[in-house]
């Protein structure tokens, strides 16, 4: 999945520092994973941050090792690898976010969350939450506010927002400054994944109370 | 051959026959390990890359016991910081060279140095092992069947990493320190500043004609 010559919103440097020191949490890291396999832009400059990694390592003073380190890893070794879980093949969805789904865009379970929107929650850890959404063609997810950070990235189709234009692999990064009602482009659904570590700041009384029900 | 082999021998083959010979022996070893951490630490970016192409072509345990004492006791180090304690450190440290064996087919030299490929399988044992999450990692992109690096690319690639490595030795402390603090975890990426002054430019650009190339064969 290559889609990398119409891609113009990207990760933020801070992003991609966090994905490759390993500090984000785990839905961030999904949204990342993701827009890295369908951005070589990116995943460019996440090597580049790997690379500062590698470097960091090699200038580590050094820890004395138990005096057996080596055989005991040589007696690891003889063990044999692993046996790794069977890739998820032909996906129409990147490997990362496909290994979540347990398949590809036909096997998500989405649950309707009102005005023909709906979702489906995957199961990260509960440091923020990552979840697909499916607007239809023209419709809207309700105009919204964030206490924290939302990545948006669109897998399907295209949103406009008070911003700008998202289209497919376009990822949306949302800070608290940040008041918002996406819109799904005519013609085409729109699917994304959404990923926030707060939870989202509604305007109007009736997705406040769907908020509670639905953990928007 | 080496003294690597003639201790691996020693370890793996001969039974100790007394508490004394085991002190002995492990005192022997620390001393070698030290000897070898300080001679081999001026290997370059390169040679530490042809050891891991050994390992991935001939199993050399050679050319792994290279590898392990320069960069185990780093791994342990790096997690260490990172908040491991101790003996999960060993534990990880141990388990991350496993992996080094296991997936030596995986490294392409052209795309990244030892260090920063030894860096990556680390930062992954942390997540799993200390923070007990799933890492999501990008579509692999592999050199088709027919296809491998070119030795130009490689050598450039290597002679990058290594430039990188010294030039964030030069950087002023300050900014170094920030830098460590973002890859210990002692930052959230919204205190991560936008402005590194990391000197990124040509390594990224070197990386994105990588990929680029990469494309092309498995097309």
């Amino acid at each position: 999945m290559n889609t990398m010559n119409k891609i113009t919103h990207h990760l933020s440097d801070q992003l991609l520092i966090g994905y490759s020191a390993g500090t984000l949490p785990e839905a961030f890291n999904l949204v990342v994973a993701t827009h890295l396999s369908m951005c070589d832009e990116c995943r460019a400059a996440a090597q580049s941050y790997d690379s500062v990694g590698g470097a960091l390592l090699h200038a580590q003073p050094t820890e004395d090792l138990d005096a057996a380190a080596l055989a005991k890893t040589m007696a690891l070794i003889a063990k044999g690898p692993k046996v790794a879980p069977p890739a998820t093949a032909g996906s129409d969805l990147p490997d990362p976010l496909s290994a979540y789904i347990g398949g590809g865009l036909s096997d998500i379970k989405w649950r309707p969350i009102g005005l023909g929107v709906r979702q489906s929650v995957l199961r990260t850890s509960h440091a923020a939450t990552a979840r697909l959404l499916y607007i239809p063609a023209g419709a809207a997810v309700p105009d919204h506010g964030h206490r924290g950070t939302e990545l948006t990235l669109v897998l399907k189709g295209a949103f406009s927002d008070e911003t700008a234009r998202f289209a497919a692999g376009d990822v949306e990064v949302a800070g608290e400054d940040l008041h918002h009602k996406p819109v799904a482009e005519i013609g085409h659904d729109c699917i994304c994944l959404a990923a926030t570590d707060a939870p989202l700041r509604f305007s109007a009384w009736v997705p406040r109370v769907a908020q509670s029900i639905l953990r928007l | 051959m080496t003294t690597f082999d003639t201790y691996n021998l020693t370890l793996l083959r001969s039974p100790l026959r007394s508490e004394r010979d085991m002190e002995s022996v492990k005192s022997s070893i620390k001393q070698k390990a030290r000897k070898l951490q300080t001679r081999k630490s001026d290997r370059s970016a390169l040679e530490w890359s042809k050891d891991l192409e050994l390992i991935k072509t001939n199993k050399s345990e050679a050319a792994f016991a290279r590898l392990f004492y320069h960069f185990a006791p780093r791994v342990k180090a790096f997690l260490i910081k990172s908040g491991a304690d101790v003996g999960l450190a060993e534990e990880c440290a141990q388990e991350v060279m496993v992996t080094v064996w296991n997936k030596a087919h995986l490294f392409d030299p052209s795309r990244a140095s030892v260090s920063t490929w030894i860096f990556t399988i680390a930062r992954n044992k942390n997540i799993d092992a200390l923070r007990k999450q799933r890492r999501p990692e990008p579509e692999e992109l592999t050199w088709g069947p027919e296809a491998e690096p070119e030795a130009s690319d490689i050598l450039v690639m290597q002679q990058e990493s290594q430039q990188l490595s010294q030039a964030m030795k030069a950087l002023p402390c300050q900014q170094r320190e920030l830098i460590e603090k973002a890859y210990f975890g002692d930052l959230s990426h919204g205190q991560i500043a936008a402005e590194t002054g990391l000197p990124l430019g040509t390594i990224k650009s070197r990386l994105r004609l990588a990929l680029s190339k990469l494309r092309q064969t498995m097309k």
